[in-house]
């Protein structure tokens, strides 16, 4: 069951780099186990919120206030390019974020909020650099509003952008959804496209 | 009504819906699933917290790759490879699961083993764990990366939900220069098109270099789509692709092998089709390239400069070489050849097939790695292990310097004890150039085996065309 979302007004932090990766959001070193859910909050964005020696870089933004408490990001192009690691968004919504507003995305990180119930939020990149630029100049202080329903995300002076969703995913989060129950509904269906295919392509079956 | 012919997505897409979910997402069926130690063992521990049985444990196969350390006996496991590794045998074994586990034939890193056993075929629907999956599409597979909700998701329903990409076609065309190889074409695309210029695409690459590629060229071709952006990177099968995988452990046979082979001859775009976006790339102006920065995007040719900020006008993308820069100790505007070099990485889903490691032997033979330069092959597979093994090609690399190492992902993502020191410049075959990628702080210059062995021997980023024989 994946967490629903709705509406959200939140401070946000802008991360304006541009090909953020997920390597960077999780290093394989902090994701690697079966029992790492749960702690990867900390871990988040590790080489640039940590200096060599441990401690916290002042100059990351997330090490900053109001930022540290942000549960927004706004970002630069391709954010969460490369690796399929789920762990990149677990990463993220431990720590706090559950909306993402950015000009683009990498495709699999893309699909993987949705299965986490963080929402990932594209917009253009004018609208983007307008609303980082918005935050910066208020320091943080000025918040935005995410609303799923409307499909819209307010800047903190007020001005709303409309976005586009694939309306099943925004269904899926509205709700919560849960695909694995959703799909074994139609088992009959699976059952009868195997049972066809079986005959069509032999080559891909074997015997199960 | 759409009059136009169909592309080679669109067909194998259509042969897999089982439902429409909705305008332009579908249920699809999945034909073969690979797990590997890093998530199998989750989304398989997944399944038993939730009493839901895995639905084709015949569709889906196991191997450990990512968390096993590659060193002899695989000494330098981390502790919790080794974990990853038990969970995945105690969990393929209860669910019926096929396993090619470590010392065995056909363990290896899952893109290389797949289309090596055969169970990679063309018009297949492949997915994984593992953002590199597009490779198999070298083969004429619609293959692509999954993340671990959407693993679980397979393995509950050998199904997937996925919205039909956009499609791009890349003309490759023109004959390979001397010392250009695939790898060399693809990195050179990344840079044409950029790290998200492929991003909502499916890619098929097509024109007169791919006809006459090899297929591991092909494979190395299609792993690095994900570098562009792109889930899912295929190319249409032709003479070369029966070739490769007739006789194949798993491979239809006999009577079964004709009927797959007249319906995979039908699996090629229509000479009419349309495709969203498309590139042409002239091969012939193409030399060996290496990446300099952090994103593959950030590559050029072998003779050429790092870029200098201060000629770059747009604020944002002079701050991204800025911080790529400092992160590689680069300085502006030097000459990218002649870097000195401390590691020398040769493996990888992208050039760690036989192929790969007789192109970088070619180069290493009667050489010497420079003194100071620690360079390591890793074959991509038992099989390519057991194949160089009895072509000799371990004794050139050997006597030439290298450490020959036993099959796995190794370097190109470091989760197994294999790393390369922080603040230290590895020269490596992989895929990915990120900040920290090869361990905290390792810098990577990507580049093609032959580029690879070039730099160990001269102990600096060198031109391979100065070497080769």
């Amino acid at each position: 069951m994946t967490q629903a979302f709705t509406k959200l007004t939140a401070t946000a932090a802008p991360i304006m780099r541009t090909n953020v990766d997920t390597d960077v959001i999780i290093s394989i070193n902090r994701m690697i186990g079966n029992s790492v859910r749960g702690h990867l909050g900390k871990w988040a964005f590790g080489s640039l919120r940590y200096l060599p020696d441990g401690s916290e870089n002042p100059e990351f933004i997330l090490n900053r206030d109001p930022y540290r408490g942000a549960q927004i990001l706004v970002t630069g192009p391709n954010f969460g390019c490369g690796s399929s690691r789920e762990a990149a968004v677990w990463a993220l919504q431990e720590m706090g974020i559950r909306a993402i507003i950015g000009s683009g995305f990498g495709d699999i990180f893309f699909a993987n909020c949705f299965q986490n119930g963080v929402l990932p939020v594209v917009l253009d990149k004018a609208v983007i650099d307008g609303l980082a630029a918005e935050i910066e100049a208020s320091q943080g202080a000025g918040r935005l509003s995410v609303d799923l329903q409307e499909q819209t995300v307010t800047s903190p002076s007020g001005v709303r952008h409309v976005f586009d969703i694939d309306p099943r995913r925004r269904a899926g989060l509205l709700e919560g959804l849960d695909e694995i129950s959703l799909t074994l509904r139609r088992d009959h269906e699976i059952r009868a496209f195997q049972a066809s295919d079986r005959a069509a392509r032999p080559w891909i079956h074997f015997a199960g | 009504m759409d009059t136009h012919g169909r592309t080679l997505l669109a067909k194998i897409w259509d042969q897999h819906v089982i439902a429409h979910v909705s305008d332009d997402t579908d249920l699809l069926h999945v034909d073969r699933h690979l797990l590997h130690d890093l998530g199998g063992s989750r989304g398989l521990l997944d399944l038993k917290s939730r009493n839901i049985p895995v639905h084709n444990p015949e569709l889906t196969f196991a191997t450990p790759d990512h968390a096993i350390s590659t060193a002899a006996g695989r000494a330098g496991t981390i502790k919790t490879g080794w974990e990853l590794l038990a969970a995945l045998r105690t969990e393929t074994s209860a669910s019926n699961i096929q396993l090619f586990d470590i010392d065995q034939p056909g363990q290896g890193i899952v893109h290389v083993i797949g289309p090596e056993l055969g169970l990679s075929l063309p018009g297949c629907l492949i997915v994984c764990g593992d953002s590199h999956t597009c490779t198999h599409g070298g083969l004429g597979a619609l293959a692509f990366g999954i993340g671990s909700s959407e693993l679980a998701h397979v393995l509950a329903t050998q199904t997937i939900i996925q919205r039909r990409p956009k499609t791009m076609r890349v003309t490759f065309d023109g004959k390979l220069p001397y010392g250009v190889t695939a790898k060399d074409l693809i990195l050179a695309l990344i840079g044409h098109v950029g790290a998200a210029g492929g991003t909502g695409y499916a890619v098929e690459y097509a024109g007169s270099a791919i006809r006459d590629m090899p297929i591991e060229g092909r494979l190395t071709i299609c792993n690095l789509s994900v570098e562009l952006g792109a889930k899912m990177g295929l190319i249409a099968p032709d003479e070369t692709t029966f070739a490769y995988v007739r006789g194949r452990p798993y491979a239809p046979q006999g009577e079964m092998w004709d009927r797959a082979v007249a319906a995979w001859r039908t699996l090629r775009s229509d000479s009419d089709a349309v495709f969203d976006r498309e590139v042409s790339i002239d091969v012939g102006s193409i030399i060996p390239q290496i990446t300099w920065g952090t994103s593959p995007e950030h590559v050029l040719g072998v003779d050429g400069r790092v870029p200098d900020p201060a000629d770059i006008a747009d604020p944002a993308r002079r701050g991204a070489i800025e911080i790529a820069l400092d992160y590689m100790g680069l300085k502006p505007g030097a000459p990218i050849a002649g870097t000195p070099v401390d590691w020398v990485f040769i493996g990888s889903c992208t050039n760690s097939r036989l192929s790969d490691l007789r192109a970088a032997a070619e180069v290493a033979r009667g050489r010497k790695v420079a003194l100071g330069v620690r360079a390591w092959v890793v074959p991509g597979s038992e099989t390519v292990k057991r194949d160089a093994v009895a072509e000799g090609l371990d004794r050139i690399f050997i006597e030439a310097g290298f450490e020959w190492r036993e099959p796995g992902c190794s370097m190109c993502l470091a989760a197994n004890g294999d790393t390369v020191p922080p603040g230290q410049r590895s020269v490596s075959t992989s895929n990915r150039n990120f900040i920290g990628r090869q361990g905290p702080r390792a810098r990577t210059h990507l580049a093609s085996p032959a580029m690879a062995v070039a730099a160990a021997v001269a102990g600096a980023i060198a031109d391979v065309r100065t070497m080769e024989r």
